[in-house]
């Protein structure tokens, strides 16, 4: 889950790294009072939480208490790159020597955390990385030994800054934020050297690992709140504990499995169709889970045609079968929809669908040419 | 030979007594795997298909010494500790089958079960199965398999029982099929399995299954420039129409800051020899196209 910009630097806040003076408003009504305590010249940033914000507008200097509020009101309720604003940041302008990008992640492929950082800060870290490599500082971290001086040693001389103690307090802030919250990635982008020499936080980018709800109730509560701009059909997904995206095409997708979803997905666009969605009802789903994952599509407006992939390893196709039926039953059967099931179990699936007037296929490949023949006659 | 179990392995259940934990056991034990001892704290003295419980691991290996290889079905906020445990028992190889632990703990996991030369598959893995000699430290349908000559290495489960199936329909059985888990960190990459799989003189011709997210499709695709082709390897990865920045069922399947899509995979192994099949389907045709 990734965190608001406002959200991250009440945390960084809470780590002794420096950030502008701000307040958030929900409302133009609070920008008077906002203004007083930040003063002018001052800063308002939508809070989204999509990338590229600033290019879409979403970031505005003003130089009054009318222009702050004229540009508040534009701002919330509208939406920026598809995500509506609900609260925008006001801040205190920051003066601005130079703008550095540093950030805390894991790196995969070697199993170790990771410091990036660079002397161009301010813009994506795809960008530095596409336009010059060569001045993206990584030290990686040993998750045995932990953040050590040395690795913080190296980071200043390698951004050629020996003189900022400040930084030190900072990937140590960033480092117990990481750990603390389980972010995977904890990014400052820019971290600004101000005229004055101080080193300030100038925007957030904070995501919390899903697997650690379960020590975060905060951010679970956060996540299922209407702010995360979760679809209902996600809300209601989380809610089932399946895996749920949705996607821009037509035909609705349930496999059982990540990677059996995904290649379901796959094959869909081979034949030339466009998958709705992925959904995987997971390992050992009974007809409950099957009933209100198909219901999830069958109420999707944008979903014209269903295909059903269930390889039956734990999870029994007599039991899919009767989820789908049962699904059926409660909506009346408002789509097409094209079942492939194979594996445990397979014969009496095939039976109850069969009883129930339900097409079935053996093949991955026939069942997506025959989902994507339908959803293209409509 | 088959890779990382052999006639020999000894396995202990960790987390026996809950209900996956039960019906897999019973199910490996059917199988042919050699199961002596389970484990869940406060349950001791109890027993779980025939196979004795304990209380701790301590407990188990010092009752039953051979134990080499320990499996793991306890639930993620605990999985954690069960794994030090089985570590610090001196387990050699320990399957993780828990979903949902969280990244931080996973990479410290890894690295200390590394340091100790511990082989580790998974976590959120469906574990590792040799059909030639029956035995299997997972949660695998038995059914999509064969015995045979075909080595195959996974990030997914089902996809792999369904792209077993077809090979064993056509004829190509598996020699061991390792599933490494859909996690960002594993205990085991395709390098690690790629290479075990040439060593094995019972393995012929190797599958990967991979999947958007990571790169360590990629680096595979390195390791076999600088190594070489020593077996056929054919490959398929799931997830083309995957859009960026979701996480697409297992927290390691994701588009991140442009890297991982199943483009820049399948560039890359087919740069460096490797086929790559569009459709699960296909693996078995182009390990037939292969191997005649």
């Amino acid at each position: 889950m990734k965190l608001y910009e406002y959200e991250g630097k009440e945390i960084f806040a809470r780590y002794g790294i420096a950030i502008p003076k701000g307040r958030v408003v929900s409302s133009h009504s609070e920008v008077p009072e906002a203004i007083k305590y930040v003063g002018l010249p001052a800063v308002v940033k939508a809070q989204v939480l999509v990338g590229g914000r600033g290019k879409a507008g979403g970031v505005k200097i003003v130089n009054s208490v009318d222009e702050a509020i004229d540009r508040v009101k534009s701002m919330i309720g509208s939406s920026l790159r598809g995500a509506p604003v609900r609260k925008v940041l006001i801040e205190e302008a920051v003066d601005i020597d130079r703008e550095l990008y540093l950030s805390l992640t894991v790196d995969r492929s070697v199993r170790r955390y990771i410091i990036l950082a660079s002397r161009e800060g301010g813009v994506d870290i795809e960008e530095i990385a596409a336009r010059s490599p060569e001045s993206i500082v990584r030290i990686h971290i040993d998750p045995l030994i932990g953040l050590r001086d040395f690795h913080v040693r190296r980071l200043m001389y390698e951004l050629d800054l020996p003189e900022y103690g400040d930084l030190y307090n900072i990937v140590r802030g960033l480092y117990s934020i990481m750990l603390d919250l389980d972010a995977d990635l904890v990014e400052i982008n820019p971290l600004v050297i101000t005229r004055e020499g101080r080193l300030i936080a100038l925007d957030s980018k904070i995501t919390i690992d899903d697997n650690a709800y379960f020590r975060h109730q905060e951010f679970f509560d956060k996540l299922m709140s209407e702010e995360r701009d979760l679809t209902e059909e996600e809300i209601v997904a989380r809610k089932y504990g399946f895996s749920y995206v949705k996607l821009d095409g037509d035909i609705g997708i349930i496999g059982n499995g990540a990677g059996l979803t995904m290649a379901t997905m796959d094959l869909v666009r081979h034949f030339g169709g466009s998958p709705a969605n992925f959904l995987d009802i997971g390992g050992g789903a009974n007809r409950e889970r099957v009933k209100n994952a198909l219901s999830i599509l069958l109420n999707d407006r944008n979903v014209r045609a269903i295909f059903i992939n269930v390889y039956g390893g734990i999870t029994r196709c007599d039991e899919v079968a009767i989820g789908i039926v049962e699904a059926l039953k409660e909506h009346g059967t408002q789509k097409p929809m094209v079942v492939r099931l194979v594996g445990t179990e397979e014969e009496k699936g095939r039976q109850i669908l069969e009883e129930h007037g339900i097409k079935f296929y053996v093949s991955d490949e026939e069942a997506a040419k025959a989902v994507v023949e339908i959803a293209r006659r409509g | 030979m088959t890779i990382i179990v052999n006639k020999e392995t000894t396995v202990m259940v960790q987390g026996i007594t809950g209900r996956e934990g039960r019906f897999h056991t019973e199910r490996m034990i059917e199988y042919g795997t050699r199961i002596v001892a389970g484990v869940t704290p406060g349950k001791g003295g109890q027993s779980v298909a025939g196979v004795p419980v304990y209380n701790t691991v301590d407990q188990a290996v010092r009752r039953h010494p051979d134990i080499d290889t320990s499996i793991i079905f306890v639930p993620a906020r605990f999985a954690v500790d069960a794994f030090y445990e089985a570590v610090d028992a001196g387990v050699r190889n320990i399957v993780v089958i828990t979903e949902g632990i969280p990244l931080h703990d996973e990479i410290k996991m890894i690295n200390y079960a590394r340091g100790k030369g511990v082989v580790v598959v998974g976590p959120n893995c469906p574990g590792v199965i040799a059909p030639p000699i029956r035995v299997k430290v997972g949660i695998q349908p038995a059914r999509s398999f064969r015995p045979g000559h075909i080595g195959i290495v996974s990030r997914s489960g089902t996809l792999t029982y369904e792209i077993s199936d077809y090979l064993s329909r056509s004829g190509y059985g598996q020699s061991t099929v390792v599933g490494i888990g859909g996690d960002p960190i594993t205990g085991l990459d395709f390098i690690d399995v790629v290479k075990m799989f040439f060593d094995d003189p019972d393995t012929k011709g190797i599958v990967v299954i991979g999947e958007i997210g990571g790169d360590a499709e990629e680096r595979l695709a390195r390791y076999i420039r600088d190594v070489g082709l020593k077996k056929p390897i054919i490959a398929y990865i799931a997830g083309k129409t995957a859009p960026p920045g979701k996480r697409m069922g297992h927290a390691g399947a994701i588009i991140t800051m442009g890297m991982g899509t199943a483009e820049s995979k399948i560039s890359a192994l087919r740069s460096s020899g490797i086929e790559v099949a569009l459709t699960p389907m296909e693996v078995a045709s182009l390990t037939k196209k292969v191997f005649g």
